[in-house]
């Protein structure tokens, strides 16, 4: 059993890297002909990297639209965020300080992602125009996030699982010389649902984590009048 | 097409978000683009026997050449934050009329031919076929968008529905399927020169009749020169410019403060239109050909600045694609942005005291302003982010002692659109510039209830033009909207007097 979800691992892994790969190199590949920020918009790239960290920390634009969906998204990512950190320690030997300092408080960051995800669940059924906007993947891929979630703090504050173990297994996936996983089911199910998520990825609109860095709208520096901005393909136009 | 009858609707004080109504707007669509139409622009004159292959085929092409489309399609979450946010969903409460909505008509075919999961999965995840329907769908829903770039303010990935709507139009005019209205000015600009198709005998007619009016008011002979080699600021206006009201007064104010400011300048036959109609029907290659008649006048001439006259979506195809489309500018002067606007030579000379102002001639009007949204969310004024917003208000307040904003939200990057913008300016789409103009309208009638406003001002030929029509239907008058430099016009003292030789007309045989 261990040894198929350490091929699982390997597959979601490999599949995760390369399609999100991928797709970074097909963005970045891809020319933006024309400069099309949305104004008023910084005129500086500093100014531009500013506007960015707000995007991605704070949510800003989403912030100005809508304070229930901003209250909700925001504590999933963050509750995400901080959970994930709280999981570097099962991949890294000795872990780094930072990561042993949010430990503490890591906890109950599982609550607010799942809180979050819940809220989310919500008002894509209750609100009309977004119940109106969603695909069958839109509400799995909440569930599977909350079953993930859910899972994960159930190992935390139920069923706890021998976390040396999972280590050791995960520390032997790296140097490929194997390693039992502890068969719980709130384990096994984690780690299935986590190793979905990672396969699906780069195929569905979690591609919104590079997208959003790729948005013209949001990255490009407001200097069209001062810096000449050609693409490759409109250049051969003037040659022709 | 018979004439669609429809309901205005109704104002109160709040535009509530409406429960959807499907297919409420699903009616809407406008003429077909002729052969003669679709041929000088490079398109299919009808519609092609392999539509769909080709469709798809063209589909890939803007994938592989435009980083936006390609983006935007794959990163919506369908979070809803921008579902309440067009005023086109507010007045119709037509769900395709979302932002998203309007999106997910073509994000449902990519999905289907160009994502793996919509290939093996398409329930999943809501890929559909290109079918019959729902290329009609794109016809009638990708018309009733005028590219504002609202919904883009408030996406969190900036994801803006205006590059989608551009995108789904150059898609069906490449299969054959253009729209009349737009496609049909592209042909005459390139026939003649301007959106009216007023030809350089006329053009040079109507502005030696404006000069006699000026003459005869204020008794200065305020010129309004055309093809003037060796002068320093070429003129680029909308054509509306040249005899529509109220866009004539601003044409007038504009000729005013260059007679004060005491600079040479002139308009052209060869780029007598600053409208870009390349831009709403998505087309890099044809908005490209008629901004490269701006660089062939100006170098014809010889000048050595372009100022750009009041329009919304010619200031951002201006201020944001010039340079790109028919750069570089490096034989006019250094010392100045290429292009200017007009708000921005105007702010200049009144801060430089060049002009004299007496507000008093508009006390008989208190003004509100209308940011166009081309302005407000796609380009900017003067050296500071958010100067688009300044400079106009900061000219009305100038010449008007009267000024109110309206609500907040409906202000500066929330700016809602006039209804009209995009393309859609045409009768043939009246019902969702009617409807679309609501929460426009609603703001308009907060302000004028609490503040006494009785005018609002434009900088955009397209909103001036949509109000005029539309301000009726909602029981207002069409005189309230008025061209910022209208104001200009009325409010400047013609201080540089002129030899009685200039005056229009000198020396010729007067009968009178
Ligand atoms: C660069 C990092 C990220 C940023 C800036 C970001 C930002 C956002 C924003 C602004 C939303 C829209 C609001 C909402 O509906 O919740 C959103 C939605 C979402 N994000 Fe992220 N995200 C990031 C990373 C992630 C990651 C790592 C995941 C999951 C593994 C994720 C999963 C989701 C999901 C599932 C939604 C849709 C929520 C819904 O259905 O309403 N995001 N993200
Ligand atoms: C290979 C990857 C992963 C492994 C090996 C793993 C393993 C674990 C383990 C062993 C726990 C229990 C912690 C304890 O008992 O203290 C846990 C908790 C948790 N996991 Fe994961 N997990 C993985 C990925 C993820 C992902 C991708 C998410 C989120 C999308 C997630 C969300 C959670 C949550 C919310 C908790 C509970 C709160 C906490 O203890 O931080 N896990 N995980
Ligand atoms: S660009 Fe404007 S008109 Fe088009 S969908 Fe967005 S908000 Fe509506
Ligand atoms: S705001 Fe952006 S991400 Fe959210 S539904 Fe609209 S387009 Fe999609």
């Amino acid at each position: 059993m261990s040894t198929v979800y350490a091929l699982l691992f390997i597959v979601a892994t490999i599949v995760l890297v390369l399609g999100l790969a991928r797709k970074i190199v097909q963005y970045a590949k891809t020319p933006a002909p024309l400069k099309i920020p949305t104004t008023p918009a910084p005129v500086t790239q500093t100014g531009v990297v500013m506007r960015m960290f707000r995007e991605v920390v704070f949510f800003e634009s989403l912030f100005k639209s809508t304070k229930w969906t901003w209250i909700f998204s925001w504590m999933f990512h963050m509750g995400l965020f901080v959970v994930l950190a709280r999981h570097v320690r099962y991949f890294v030997d000795p872990v780094p300080l930072p990561i042993a300092l949010i430990q503490p408080f890591g906890i109950y960051a599982g609550f607010a992602m799942v809180a979050g995800l819940g809220g989310l669940f919500l008002r894509r059924i209750f609100v009309d125009r977004v119940r109106y906007i969603s695909a069958p993947s839109d509400y799995l891929m909440l569930l599977l996030l909350i079953f993930i979630g859910f899972s994960g703090l159930m190992m935390t504050f139920l069923i706890h699982t021998d976390v040396v173990m999972v280590k050791q297994f995960f520390g032997g996936l790296f140097t490929l010389s194997g390693g039992e996983l502890p068969m719980d089911f709130a384990l096994i199910m984690h780690l299935t649902l986590v190793a979905v998520l990672m396969i699906i990825l780069p195929f569905s609109k979690l591609l919104h984590i590079p997208g959003i860095f790729f948005s013209p709208s949001r990255n490009q520096v407001d200097n069209s009048r001062e810096k000449r901005h050609l693409a490759s393909w409109a250049k051969k136009l003037e040659e022709s | 097409m018979a004439k669609a009858k429809f309901e205005t609707p109704e104002l109160s004080e709040f535009v509530d978000v409406p429960n959807i109504e499907e297919g409420a707007m699903a009616h809407s669509t406008c003429f077909v683009a002729k052969p003669e139409h679709q041929e000088p622009l490079n398109f299919p004159g009808e519609r092609v026997e392999d539509w769909h292959d080709k469709a798809i085929e063209k589909m890939g092409d803007l994938l592989s050449r435009y980083r936006s489309f390609r983006v935007y399609l794959d990163s919506c979450v369908k979070c809803g934050s921008c579902t309440d946010k067009c005023h086109y969903f507010l007045g119709t409460k037509d769900p395709k009329n979302m932002p998203v909505g309007r999106q997910d008509l073509l994000r449902k075919v990519y999905r289907r031919y160009f994502t793996f999961a919509g290939k093996y999965f398409p329930k999943l995840v809501g890929a559909a076929d290109l079918t019959e329907e729902v290329l009609d769908d794109w016809y009638s829903y990708f018309h009733q968008c005028s590219q504002c770039r609202r919904c883009s303010v408030f996406c969190p990935y900036g994801i803006d529905t205006a590059e989608i709507s551009m995108a789904a139009r150059e898609i069906l005019a490449s299969v054959g399927i253009g729209q009349k209205y737009c496609n049909e000015i592209i042909a005459k600009v390139y026939k003649i020169g301007n959106n009216l198709g007023l030809p350089g005998p006329a053009l040079a007619d109507t502005l030696e009749g404006l000069e006699e009016d000026v003459y005869d008011e204020d008794g200065v002979a305020v010129k309004y020169p055309l093809n003037v080699k060796g002068a320093d600021i070429l003129l680029v206006t909308p054509s509306a410019d040249f005899f529509a009201e109220p866009h004539v007064d601003g044409l007038i104010g504009y000729g005013k403060v260059f007679h004060e400011a005491g600079v040479n300048w002139t308009l052209s036959t060869t780029a007598s239109e600053a409208a870009n109609f390349g831009m709403f029907i998505g087309s890099y290659e044809n908005m490209r050909r008629i901004s490269l008649r701006v660089r062939e006048a100006a170098l014809e001439l010889g000048v050595k600045r372009i100022v750009f006259g009041e329009c919304g979506h010619a200031w951002r195809v201006a201020y944001s694609f010039l340079n790109t489309l028919a750069g570089p500018f490096d034989f006019l002067d250094p010392d100045y942005p290429v292009p200017q606007h007009i708000c921005e030579f105007t702010w200049n000379e009144i801060e430089k005291g060049t002009l004299e102002l007496d507000k008093s001639e508009n006390d008989d009007k208190t003004l509100t302003f209308h940011d166009s949204c081309n302005v407000a969310r796609a380009t900017r004024m003067g050296d500071t982010p958010g100067g688009q917003f300044d400079i106009p208000r900061n000219v009305i307040k100038a010449v008007c002692n009267n000024y109110h904003d309206m609500e907040w939200d409906t202000i500066h990057e929330r700016t809602f659109c006039c209804g009209g913008g995009g393309g859609l300016l045409t009768d043939d789409l009246m019902e969702i510039r009617v409807k679309g103009a609501l929460p426009r309208m609603t703001a308009l009638q907060n302000v004028m209830n609490e503040k006494g406003v009785t005018h609002m001002a434009a900088i955009c030929a397209i909103c001036k033009s949509q109000f005029t029509k539309v301000l009726p239907y909602y029981g207002m008058d069409m005189y309230q909207i008025v061209s910022v430099h209208q104001l200009v016009s009325d409010a400047i003292v013609l201080n540089r007097k002129t030899p009685p030789e200039e005056a229009p007309g000198y020396g010729e045989d007067d009968d009178d």
